[in-house]
This record gives C-alpha cells, sequence and structure tokens, in this order.
C-alpha cells in the first residue's frame, strides 16, 4: 500500500505527535518519526530495532493514542496501536506521552514485561545499561506492586564459547533471532515451544560459531545474552567507555572499548541515542567476533576519544569526558624523581592482582588462588 | 556604616578604661565564678576503658560484611556501595561460583575480593543504604588506631562477620546489642 501512495502522491506526510509537527516520507512508522522529532516524543522500544527487518509489535512498549487517523479520515483509531508496526497517514494526529491512556498502558506493559523477568539487577552484567531497567524505572508504577508469584526457571546454558545465555531474563524480543537469521548465514539459534513455555536456544545446545553471533549481545535489551570473556568481571559504570577503530577484514572495525585503567575489559558495537547499533557510512556498524572477543589488549586498537553518554545515565557517573588530566608538578620540582608516597595503594591492595581482563571467562575463587600460590 | 552580612554586628566601645577597671578586679571575679559554676554541674567526660560512652542509636563505626542464617556471604558484588561511596573508598573484584561452594555464597557471583580504605572513609552509611542484599552495616566498633597506613586497609577477610553457626559467640558479639535493642522496639 505504501508502494501505491508514493506512485500517486509523492508527497510528505504531515503528522503531530504530543502537538510537534513533522513531514515524513510515506511508510514511516509513527516510532521512526517520533524518532525523527527527538527524543522527548519518542516512545520507548524494547523489541523494535530499526536495523532488523520483521523486528517490533511483540513487547508492547511503544503503543501510542492516534487522536485523528488522517485528514481524510479524521476518526480517532479506538485502540492504543504499537507505533513501531504502524505506518502514518497524512494529517494524522498522535498522543504519546501526552496521553494518560497511553501511560497507563504502559505501567501495564511493564508489570507483564516484568511478570517473568527476576530482578537479580545485582548480578546481572547487564544492569546499568539495561534497557528494561529503564523503562520499568521511567514507566512502571511508582508504588511497587509486583508479581508475587513463581517466575520462570531455567538453567543457564552457554550458547557457544562466548554467549551466555540467562533465560530467566528473556523478555522474548526475538531481536536475536533476528540477528542470527538476517546476519549470519546461517541461522543456528531461535525460539523453541510456544506460549509461556517459548525459550530461545540452540537446538541442543549447539555451539554458535558464525562470525557475527556476538552482535546478539549487542542487541538484547535485557541480561539474557550476555558476553562471557566480560562475565563479572566489573560493573559498566566502573568501566569507562572509548570510541576506537582497527583494521578488520571483516567487520567495520569501528568500537567502543570498556576500558578499567588501560586495561579493555569489553568491546561493544557503538550505540546510538536508541541504544541501537550506530549507522557509520550508511551501514549498521556490526563487529565481528574477532574483535569483540579476542582483541582485549589496547595496543589492537587506535583510541578515538570518549564516548558520549547521556548524562542521565549511570555510566555517565565516571565523568571522565572532556576530563583533563593535571599536570603533575612534583617530579618537576623534584628534578625528575617521583614524590616518595606514604603508602602506594597499588603496593597495598589486593585488589587488581590479576590481570582479569586477560581471562576467557569469569574470574572464579581458582584464579586467585592460583594467584596467590 | 559600610554594608555588612547581618544587623547583628554591635559597635565596640573604645573608650579609655578608668583606674578601678584597669585592675582588672571585677572581670577577674566574673570568670572564676565561671570556672566555678563548673564544679557543680554534670561531667561531659567519661572514665574511658572502665566506663563506656554509650553510642547513638544511628553510629556509624566499622563496617561488617553480612553473612546470612545459613552463613553465606550476602555480598554478590554489585557495586552499588562503590558508585554510592562519595569518598571512593571501597572497590572490589566478583568471581562466579564455581559448584560446590554453594554452602560459602548465596548468589551465583560473589566479591572474591572487596576492600575498604578506611583512610578515606568518612563513615556516612551511604553504602549500607545502596546495599540491595543487605550484605555491608556499618558496626558499634571504631576502626582501631594503627602504627602503619597499611593497616587501614581493610580486605574481606576482616569485614566478614564471623560464621553465625561455627562461631556463634563471635558472631553475637560483632551483631552487638544495638540490633537486639532495635528488634524490641520494632
Amino acid at each position: 500500500m505504501a508502494e501505491e501512495i508514493k506512485k500517486e502522491a509523492p508527497k510528505l506526510f504531515k503528522v503531530t505527535i504530543d502537538n510537534k509537527t513533522i513531514e515524513v516520507p510515506p511508510g514511516t512508522t509513527i516510532l521512526n518519526a517520533a524518532r525523527m522529532i527527538g527524543v522527548e516524543v519518542a516512545p520507548p522500544a524494547m523489541c523494535y530495532y530499526s536495523k532488523l527487518e520483521e523486528s517490533g509489535g511483540r513487547c508492547r512498549s511503544c503503543l501510542v493514542e492516534v487522536a485523528a487517523g488522517s485528514t481524510a479520515d479524521p476518526r480517532p483509531m479506538p485502540k492504543l496501536v504499537a507505533s513501531c508496526r504502524t505506518t502514518v497517514m497524512d494529517g494524522m494526529v498522535v498522543n504519546n506521552y501526552s496521553s494518560e491512556r497511553v501511560l497507563d498502558a504502559r505501567k501495564g506493559v511493564v508489570e507483564f514485561l516484568l511478570v517473568n523477568h527476576p530482578l537479580d539487577c545485582p548480578i546481572c552484567d547487564q544492569a546499568g545499561e539495561c534497557y528494561l531497567q529503564d523503562f520499568s524505572y521511567e514507566h512502571g508504577k511508582t508504588a511497587a506492586s509486583r508479581y508475587e508469584f513463581k517466575k520462570r526457571i531455567f538453567e543457564l546454558e552457554d550458547i557457544g564459547p562466548y554467549i551466555k545465555l540467562h533465560m530467566t531474563r528473556c523478555i522474548l524480543c526475538y531481536r536475536c533471532v533476528l540477528v542470527a537469521d538476517q546476519l549470519t548465514e546461517k541461522r543456528v539459534h531461535g525460539v523453541l515451544k510456544r506460549g509461556d513455555h517459548a525459550e530461545i536456544s540452540t537446538y541442543i545446545s549447539k555451539a554458535i560459531d558464525n562470525d557475527f553471533s556476538g552482535n546478539m549481545i549487542d542487541v538484547c535489551p535485557v541480561g539474557a545474552l550476555t558476553d562471557r570473556t566480560f562475565r563479572f568481571k566489573n560493573r559498566v559504570w566502573f568501566t569507562k567507555p572509548v570510541d576506537a577503530h582497527r583494521d578488520c577484514d571483516k567487520c567495520c572495525g569501528k568500537v567502543t572499548l570498556w576500558q578499567r585503567g588501560e586495561e579493555v575489559m569489553r568491546v561493544t558495537s557503538r550505540k546510538d541515542p536508541w541504544a541501537e547499533v550506530q549507522t557509520i557510512d550508511g551501514k549498521p556498524a556490526w563487529i565481528c567476533n574477532d574483535c569483540r572477543f579476542h582483541k582485549k589488549k589496547i595496543n589492537d586498537w587506535v583510541i578515538e576519544g570518549p564516548t558520549v553518554i547521556s548524562r542521565h545515565s549511570v555510566i555517565a557517573q565516571g565523568h571522565y569526558e572532556g576530563m583533563i588530566k593535571p599536570k603533575e608538578t612534583l617530579p618537576e620540582v623534584m628534578g625528575g624523581r617521583d614524590p616518595k608516597l606514604l603508602m602506594d595503594i597499588r603496593k597495598v591492595s589486593g585488589v587488581n592482582s590479576v590481570d582479569i581482563s586477560q581471562l576467557p571467562g569469569p574470574a572464579t575463587s581458582e584464579t586467585f588462588k592460583k594467584k596467590e600460590q | 556604616m559600610s554594608t555588612q552580612l547581618t544587623n547583628r554586628a554591635l559597635p565596640v566601645d573604645r573608650k579609655p578604661m578608668t583606674f578601678v577597671e584597669s585592675l582588672y578586679l571585677w572581670n577577674i571575679l566574673k570568670g572564676m565564678g565561671v570556672t566555678l559554676s563548673h564544679f557543680f554541674r554534670k561531667k561531659v567526660t567519661y572514665n574511658f576503658p572502665e566506663q563506656k560512652r554509650p553510642f547513638s542509636k544511628v553510629f556509624r563505626g566499622l563496617h561488617v560484611l553480612n553473612r546470612d542464617e545459613e552463613g553465606r556471604e550476602n555480598c554478590t558484588a554489585c557495586g552499588l556501595c562503590a558508585v554510592a561511596c562519595p569518598a571512593e573508598a571501597i572497590t572490589m573484584e566478583a568471581a562466579e561460583r564455581l559448584p560446590g561452594e554453594e554452602h560459602l555464597y548465596r548468589e551465583e557471583k560473589y566479591a572474591a575480593k572487596y576492600e575498604i580504605n578506611m583512610l578515606r572513609c568518612i563513615f556516612c552509611g551511604l553504602c549500607e543504604e545502596a546495599c540491595p542484599k543487605d550484605a555491608i552495616y556499618l558496626s558499634e566498633t571504631f576502626a582501631p588506631a594503627n602504627y602503619g597506613r597499611k593497616g587501614f586497609i581493610y580486605p574481606k577477610e576482616e569485614l566478614l562477620i564471623p560464621h553465625p553457626i561455627n562461631e556463634k559467640e563471635a558472631y553475637d558479639k560483632a551483631v552487638g546489642d544495638r540490633k537486639i535493642k532495635n528488634n524490641k522496639t520494632n
């Protein structure tokens, strides 16, 4: 239908979202039109991912109210619609944050998403950059009225050597399945079973050995798929994100490094304001497993500078952006010698005794025992 | 008069003293009166080692890392205490619980290293407030004095509360009577 409209009227559609008007090409979804206006009107999205075809429509967090369908037929739509799957019409009037109905429905959606989601944020590696955390914080009920019944329980699963699957945390957004479908040549994982029993898995725990399988970690809005090479190594907000690149024959090689000091704790793709992978040179900047899991040395990368992080994010607590390191004046005065410290914390402290970033998996008691011997 | 911050400023009397005033007799007596009156007031000091000053209900002393009733460590190294700490005194390293270590740690992740720099700590108690796992508490004890700075870097072994089953006596002592008192009032 969008094609027909394009042929007949190659004009732009005028759409008003939260009293802000924008002209968009026909075929644009309400969500994308809102994103064009800006962060202040864009509905949240847990499953929609603009770089993946056929994504969206599953989580219902982007529900909006359509107050007027179009100029030709200005009747409002009776029900709230999923903005990621509904295309705009000329003269459409949409209420997002200005509608009580939408805000109330979203509170319900948060409760539904949390029905089976364990609130184990203290041990989850995604905490701090988790989209469900932000979503429930911003749109959930203020008074805690959480589901008290038993949640789904699954065993932890290793999907290949690099990815850990916590199926209990999964909200079944299907983003990772779409990555497997569209980014990798051969799909080796998908959703098994139905309804409440549905789970993401590789069939009989088959290892994923595709070069781009690591991008599942980046698209996962929750902590269901996490990086095993980063597992439990540090909290996200104690690491310092910097943009870096390297020459890679498989991918664009443009990544974000998450550093602790000079150590590279984790490598991820670069994210845009919608928590999606950035588009660089007209293409989504997916990164290959080699860059993500094997290049954990600072010499492997060319550092571009600190990543811009929204100041509302806990990750911004380090205030590393625009930081000017003060000049060390003491060695200058003392003829090149460093001042004698009464206590060098690095010699006294037991933390940082192991090069934790170089471990292939999470640290265990064995790691520290070995060090002591 | 030039600008002043408050209207409480008093002009100073700069008249030269008379002969009687310059003897300071009256002023000395006034001062002695103040000193004497203190003899009959309640003492504010304590005979410390014999007599202990009662702590305030909200006194914040040395940290303890809590265990649950089975003696497993509560801390999961979530880092919320460290991020809440205004003095950046807390550092930690997490590790994964291996099969067979379930009796030691309550959850799949635990703090393998946990360190508080008591020289940095300002005993504000924000770590206690931030903790989602009931794992860190400020106790009723002071950080003991030490000859070297090194002794103020407290590793996890020193912070952990004694085992509630194996070392019950030490555990009860570490819990202190405040918890019992607080439970009574609740």
